[in-house]
């Protein structure tokens, strides 16, 4: 079987992967997008309100909307998830190739496990640091930073996990495979911990902290008047955790689905494999 | 011997790097680069120029999948 064979396999569960995620955003991260986009408006609409009552000139018409709204929460969202779907597909059937036959583990055991190591890193040590946000939390300004600060934390995790296998492999043959995976465990938390308490919580980067002085997050505070009556509520802060544990718990889903349906996938081409080589006519058709 | 899971192991032989080379780089680039889009592009950097059609489209999914977003 060649490598040819496994990404093929990685785009098809990836994409089932995608669409099964899309059915899950669509019921549950739908509603938390939507109170989120609502309560931006309202914000949007107290800010303004209060800059004209102190005189200033309002700054000109809305957004000019690109995309429509419609479109964003059904079409746009299934892109998306289908299209992540078959990157990480294509990515877990790239890793799968360089550990198929050389670890002692069944075909989709080992799916399961390179895809579980693909959720831990690429998605769910960096949530621990920079969880996932629905709009209005978020602010323009940072978004450079943003974005550079979660690509470190994917790349530092993957690193690390690389560097637990290493240590792992390295003790295996003196303390046995189970302390091995201990130590290995130990050494990927310890280095994420390291990691996570050097890099800067969002809400101390300098635009925010000038503004708002030192937080952890940019999740919006209560809007104030001059004479410090709250006439706006800070973000809801139950919307905020069920788009978080919605997000997780995609992710979850969407890796999962991955690993199951990839590990699937190749055994079966692998048993019909056996078939053709008993019958050399059937594998030459 | 005839289950499925010892047929499955008795296959489960390395693939040589040699002849698999092309075909995973191919898979690591596509891979990075459809990442890339959905999450990245057209908002911290650009590589399709200065219009966010793409990003309005993936505007939930890039939220819900924990990528920065405005």
């Amino acid at each position: 079987m060649e490598a040819r064979s496994f990404v093929l396999r990685g785009v098809i569960a990836g994409a089932v992967a995608g669409l099964v995620a899309w059915v899950f955003a669509l019921l549950f991260a739908e509603p938390q997008v939507e109170a989120a986009i609502a309560y931006e408006e309202g914000r949007g609409e107290a800010e303004e309100a209060l800059a004209t009552a102190a005189g200033a000139v309002p700054a000109g018409g809305a957004e000019e909307e690109v995309v429509s709204r419609g479109v964003q929460a059904t079409i746009g969202l299934g892109v998306g998830m289908v299209a992540i779907g078959i990157a990480l597909g294509l990515l877990v059937a790239v890793a799968y190739t360089l550990l198929h036959g050389r670890v002692a583990l069944r075909p989709r055991v080992l799916a399961l496990v390179v895809a579980g190591a693909g959720f831990l890193t690429i998605y769910a040590t960096p949530f621990v640091e920079y969880p996932a946000s629905p709009p209005a939390v978020g602010s323009d300004e940072t978004i450079g930073d943003r974005t550079a600060l979660y690509l470190v934390m994917v790349i530092g995790s993957l690193l690390f996990l690389a560097a637990a296998v290493a240590v792992a492999r390295q003790v295996r043959g003196r303390i046995g495979t189970w302390n091995a995976v201990l130590v290995g465990g130990v050494v990927y938390v310890a280095l994420s911990a390291v990691l996570m308490s050097v890099l800067p919580g969002l809400g101390e980067l300098t635009i925010n902290a000038v503004e708002n002085g030192p937080r952890v997050s940019e999740t919006p505070l209560p809007l104030r008047d001059a004479a410090g009556t709250i006439i706006y509520p800070g973000f809801d802060a139950d919307v905020l955790y069920h788009f978080r544990v919605a997000s997780f718990a995609a992710q979850a889903l969407l890796w999962g689905v991955l690993g199951l349906v990839f590990g699937a996938l190749v055994e079966r081409r692998l048993a019909k494999g056996e078939v053709g080589e008993r019958t050399p006519e059937a594998s030459a058709a | 011997m005839t289950t499925a899971g010892a047929v499955a192991r008795a296959k489960a032989t390395a693939v040589p790097a040699s002849e698999t080379l092309p075909w995973l780089i191919s898979a690591v680039l596509v891979g990075l680069a459809l990442y890339y889009v959905v999450g990245i592009d057209q908002g911290a950097v650009s590589v399709f120029g200065d219009t966010t059609v793409l990003h309005e489209l993936v505007h939930d999914a890039r939220h819900f999948l924990g990528f920065p977003c405005h």
